[in-house]
């Protein structure tokens, strides 16, 4: 077990894979040096606003626009009566239809706060001004506010998601106890501090654009798509983004509005969306509710687990939120069902919100297994540990690795579960009520093809290049550690450069992929650039290092030299001048040898190459336990973390200070999903009425507890070249259902329906 | 945002001379001020600039009670000795409000005047009816997501609480308003909404805050202000109580006590009838568990606040329970 405190700075380990190196950029972000994508300073800039509907369901009829164009410095309106001339870009999968023209602004009013016009002006304020001078006619069509409207039907099962083996039902009537509870989670939201919006500005039919992206090659190929350019002619700019939680991922509407006027008004434009357009302009996690019965004998072995769930999606595209999809895997379960609905309602398509597919899911299987528990009198982690999955009941694949039993029991000791007393309402100080909990979380391991290009400089600097994005999760860091790692060099020797198209391609920082996919890519390219480095060292005749008769030779402490201390050592640079060259370029991907410059595009801006956690020989997955405890007022129903510990299998740490960081940001936002975090929906006009960041709360500092983490992982070398799992989606999934377990044991009242706030324990 | 003038006031009378124009404005902090232009709810035409005023962020503490000047920062009031001393609620109401960044800009006079928090206010665009900003309009938010809405002192015009923390504890202790010409205590200065919510103040166009004075005595000194919310820090009230209690020499039986409630009133709500049922009375669990349901006397739930009414009385015992020494 490795208890995760902080350490000494400097230890000269730290520079390399696994090492505690600290954050590459972060000089330059606390310093304000890094600059984000609204701040660059683009010369004769014009200001682009959003106008989004007001009303849930219809059509627009009219749009009066006389006023707005009158209104002082305002350049351009766009409505639904502009054909921007746009057509529809490829989807996820790299799949387009031919031809098909693209509106970002539509007529078609499919939810409340849908873009259907811009203002453009000479500055913000005039735009804002001019935009509330827009006069929208509407014919109103019925809507459906949320799934929970009488109208809004039982939805469509998803075929791809129901899954089963055994015979649950049957099992689940013969088994001695049952449990059946229905638990839900309202919508949630990204609330990254940066908003998304952008700065873009064209030079004939060449385009730049800064806009902050998880994913620099899938956003270029969309402004291509949209406008019918070249891909090579996007320039996409993303060196640092402001937390992007899912929601960066893809181009969005207002993208395409903003490079739209920007080429019509011949200047660059910048459109940043207000914080209230920031919830609704693009989904946040959808509402989920399930039903989970879960049949055991009496001394607690499952028999069966039957589940039916359903999340919210728009009236325009199916988003399934899975609720079913942590629930097979955790357990050892012989008989198991479960079927997803997608409810289509009149919102925004909801979208990926860290830990997508699992989180919701294990908030119902985690809940449900301590509802059991307590059924049976018996202790929470004992029920766990005695239906321990040995290996994929799903797929019916082996684990690659596994740990997560060591999550449980290391994880309980360092907690000091054993203290706990099993009854609720046992546990008490004054009119604070206490209450431990347990939920465990998983994530799979998903990778897909990279690229990455090395330089070694005259000056013996090292340089990194790839368009690989780094949100603040560390891949700046990591690739710096990896190369310097490599070269046997500090790591200030490496440069990174990181976050635009136009560099080597990448798998997208989301789906906790980034790590394991793009480390592959960038050792494999350092090494094949070490080795071509070797091979002029030990063949060409000014090298010094020719005649020591070597066969390799050592990168260490800065020094190249031969094994056994045979001849001379010298650093990088001064090799290279030996040399006598300025630069050595190596470019290398993880796709198979021979892949076309068609399917290295396609890898670079689809999803069509990802590989799921099942699609080799194992079931591969990142697995955690968290253990909660909280602090409930009796009177008044507050609800207050006071200590979490959380153990974590994620296989290798390329960097544990990073990958910490990434723990604790996953579960504090963990304790947002399980204490605060609500979009309250008017059910008159389907409007998100808290949106903004006064009313829809996240934690505070004074939120957070003390977070302890551990790592119980082994390197997993079927996971990933280097051994690592996914790190950065895993740690929210499993802290909703702990705290509200450990609410249960506090107060003997069990919220299937999150968030718990006051009113729901008073 | 409009685009509006600037006039940096170099008197206070310039200030209210200026701010008699229609579509004119004071600004303080502009920590409400600015959030609302930008919602599109305030559209000022001038804004007149008093922070430059001289004179007006004093505050004074002494054995008649405390003067803090209009143009006192929350953070400055918050952590003053003399306020701290002979009026913790007052000190305590300031520090759990809003976030350190909004503490140091806002000021006393501006934190008084902070607008409700209803969301349908603060959406013109979306929720054109509210009778608050645009009178005769209609309240978007009877019938829709009420969860912070006030259950005291409604009318069928307006639900909207008062989401201020500071103004509690001064109506607790009988505080009044200087406005230049005039002065009014500050439970006559906030008024019900009735038919018209509009009015929230009995502030005139052209007066200022220019300070806010509040009498010393046994009961402030032993006081507390108890703010219950979900999250820990920078979040409005779900409710509060600001509370002061003096017993007489037997230290049991109940001379004066001061009650006022927040997060579920219209405006800072003194409770009188939980004080007067507790006056002569010796401080007990039920003696105080009792009275504090009186706190909800007329209480009206509209939909999602209904808890309120549960949570309220809660808190205010609690708090009472508190500076009596038994909680
Ligand atoms: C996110 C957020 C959270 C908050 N949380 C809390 C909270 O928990 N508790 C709480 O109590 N408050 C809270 N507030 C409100 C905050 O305390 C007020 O915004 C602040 O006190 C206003 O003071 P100001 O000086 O910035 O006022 P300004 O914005 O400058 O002015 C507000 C209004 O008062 C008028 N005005 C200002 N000074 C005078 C004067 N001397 N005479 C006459 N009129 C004047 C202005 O014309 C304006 O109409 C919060 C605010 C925000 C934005
Ligand atoms: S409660 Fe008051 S402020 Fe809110 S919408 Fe109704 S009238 Fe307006």
């Amino acid at each position: 077990m490795t208890i995760m405190e902080p350490r000494k700075h400097g230890d000269a380990s730290d520079g390399t894979v696994g090492g505690r190196q600290t954050r590459f950029e972060g000089n330059l972000k606390v310093t304000g040096g890094a600059t984000y994508a609204l701040e660059y300073p683009v010369e004769g800039l014009a200001y682009a606003i959003l106008v989004q509907s007001t009303i849930p369901a219809g059509r627009v009829v009219r749009v009066d626009t006389e006023k707005a164009l009158a209104a002082p410095g305002v350049l351009m309106v766009l409505t639904p009566d502009d054909d921007l001339g746009l057509l529809v870009a490829s989807d996820w999968g790299g799949n387009r239809p031919d031809n098909q023209p693209y509106y970002p602004l539509p007529r078609q009013v499919q939810y409340n706060g849908q873009s259907i016009a811009a203002v453009v002006a000479e500055s913000r304020e005039q735009a804002v001004e001019a935009a509330n001078l827009i006069c929208i006619t509407y014919e109103k069509a019925p809507h459906v506010a949320t799934f929970n409207d009488a109208a809004a039907g039982e939805g469509k099962v998803m075929d791809n998601l129901t899954s089963g083996w055994g015979d649950a039902e049957a099992a689940l009537a013969a088994a001695p106890v049952q449990i059946e509870g229905e638990y839900s989670t309202p919508r949630e939201y990204h609330v990254a501090m940066e908003p998304h919006g952008l700065t873009v500005k064209w030079d004939g039919d060449r385009i730049t654009v800064w806009e902050p992206s998880q994913w620099s090659h899938g956003m270029a190929r969309s402004y291509s798509e949209w406008f019918g350019i070249p891909y090579e002619n996007v320039h996409l700019v993303s060196p640092f983004i402001g937390g992007g939680f899912g929601s960066k991922g893809a181009a969005l509407a207002h993208g395409a509005v903003a490079a739209f006027a920007a080429r019509k008004l011949g200047r660059p434009v910048k459109l940043a969306l207000t914080r209230p357009q920031n919830f609704t302009n693009y989904g946040g996690r959808a509402a989920t509710r399930q039903t989970i019965k879960i049949g055991a004998t009496e001394d607690g072995i499952l028999q069966a687990i039957v589940h039916r769930g359903a999340s919210e999606t728009s009236t325009y595209a199916d988003w399934p939120e899975q609720t079913g999809s942590a629930t097979p895997i955790l357990y050892r379960i012989e008989n198991f069902s479960s079927q997803h609905r997608v409810v289509p309602v009149n919102t925004v398509t909801p979208g990926a919100l860290r830990g997508p597919g699992k989180n919701p899911s294990a908030f119902g299987i985690e809940s449900a297994m301590e509802e059991l528990a307590y059924k049976l009198g018996m202790d929470p982690l004992e029920l766990r540990l005695k239906n321990y999955a040995d290996h994929d009941y799903q797929s019916g694949k082996p684990w690659s690795t596994r740990r997560l039993r060591e999550a449980l029991t290391e994880g309980a000791e360092a907690f000091g579960w054993s203290k706990r007393s099993h009854e609720p309402r046992s546990m008490r100080d004054g009119k604070t009520l206490i209450g431990w909990g347990i939920g465990c979380g998983t994530f799979p391991v998903i990778q897909a093809p990279s690229e990455a290009m090395i330089r070694i400089l005259g000056n013996g600097r090292v340089e990194v290049v790839s368009g690989a994005i780094d949100m603040g999760q560390g891949t700046y860091t990591i690739l710096a550690q990896t190369a310097a790692e490599v070269f046997g060099i500090p790591v200030d020797q490496v440069e990174v450069h990181l976050g635009d198209s136009r560099l080597p391609g990448s798998a997208i920082a989301g789906g906790s992929m980034l790590a394991g996919s793009i480390l592959g890519a960038v050792h494999k390219a350092a090494t094949a650039a070490r080795d071509e480095l070797i091979g002029l060292a030990l063949n060409d005749e000014k090298s010094p290092l020719r005649d020591t008769g070597a066969n390799t030779l050592t990168f260490s402490g800065g020094r190249i030299a031969a094994p056994r201390d045979q001849g001379p050592s010298l650093t990088l640079s001064e090799l290279m001048a030996a040399l006598g060259r300025d630069e050595i370029e190596v470019l290398r991907n993880t796709l198979p040898d021979g892949a076309t410059a068609q399917e290295q595009h396609q890898a670079w801006t689809s999803m069509a190459k990802v590989q799921g956690p099942t699609m080799g020989e194992y079931s591969m997955h990142s697995w955690c336990a968290h253990f909660a405890e909280v602090r409930v007022d009796e009177d008044f129903g507050t609800v207050r973390v006071s200590r979490i510990v959380s153990a974590f299998d994620c296989g290798r740490l390329y960097n544990p200070r990073l990958v910490e960081s990434q723990w604790r940001g996953g579960i504090i936002m963990g304790i947002g999903q399980a204490l605060l975090e609500e979009g309250l929906v008017d059910q008159r006009n389907g409007r998100t009425v808290n949106n903004n960041m006064g009313d829809y709360l996240v934690p505070t500092n004074a939120d957070v507890p003390h977070i302890e983490v551990i790592s119980v992982g082994i390197p997993d070398y079927g996971a990933s070249a280097l051994g690592g799992k996914g790190v950065g989606e895993v740690g929210i999934v499993g802290v909703a259902p702990a705290i509200a377990n450990a609410v249960f044991h506090a107060t003997g009242k069990r919220v299937r329906d999150l968030p718990i706030t006051l009113e729901k324990l008073i | 945002m409009r685009d509006f003038s600037y006039l940096r006031a170099s008197s206070a009378d310039e200030a209210r001379q200026a701010s008699l124009q229609a579509g004119s404005v004071l600004l303080a902090g502009g920590t409400t001020l600015l959030d609302l232009a930008k919602c599109g709810v305030m559209e000022p035409e001038t804004v007149i600039d008093i922070t430059h005023l001289s004179g007006l962020g004093e505050i004074t503490v002494d054995a008649g009670g405390a003067r803090i000047g209009a143009l006192a920062k929350m953070g400055q009031v918050a952590d003053h000795a003399g306020i701290r001393a002979a009026f913790p609620a007052i000190s305590e109401s300031l520090s759990l409000a809003a976030s350190a960044q909004i503490r140091n800009m806002a000021t006393i006079g501006g934190n008084l005047l902070q607008r409700t928090r209803c969301s349908y206010f603060r959406e013109p665009d979306v929720f054109p009816a509210c009778h608050k900003r645009n009178p005769g309009a209609g309240c978007s938010a009877i019938g829709g997501v009420t969860r912070n809405h006030a259950v005291l002192g409604t009318s069928d015009t307006c639900i909207a609480s008062y989401p201020g923390d500071l103004a509690v504890a001064l109506v607790a202790f009988d505080a009044v308003v200087e406005l230049g010409g005039r002065t009014v205590s500050v439970e006559d200065f906030f008024l019900l909404p009735g038919n018209t919510p509009e009015r929230e103040t009995t502030l005139q166009r052209g007066e200022m805050i220019t300070a806010i004075t509040v009498p010393a005595s046994a009961a402030p000194k032993n006081s507390t202000y108890l703010k219950v919310r979900d999250r820990q820090s920078y979040e409005f009230a779900a409710a509060s109580a600001a509370v002061g209690l003096e017993f007489e020499t037997d230290g049991r039986t109940v001379r004066d006590i001061r009650v006022a409630l927040g997060g579920v009133a219209t405006k800072p709500w003194r409770a009188r009838n939980v004080e007067r049922a507790l006056v002569g009375k010796i401080l007990s669990l039920e003696t105080v568990e009792a009275a504090s349901r009186l706190a909800m006397e007329g209480a009206v739930s509209h939909g999602a606040n209904y808890y309120k009414i549960e949570l309220a009385p809660r808190v205010v015992a609690r708090a009472i329970l508190k500076v009596g020494g038994l909680a």
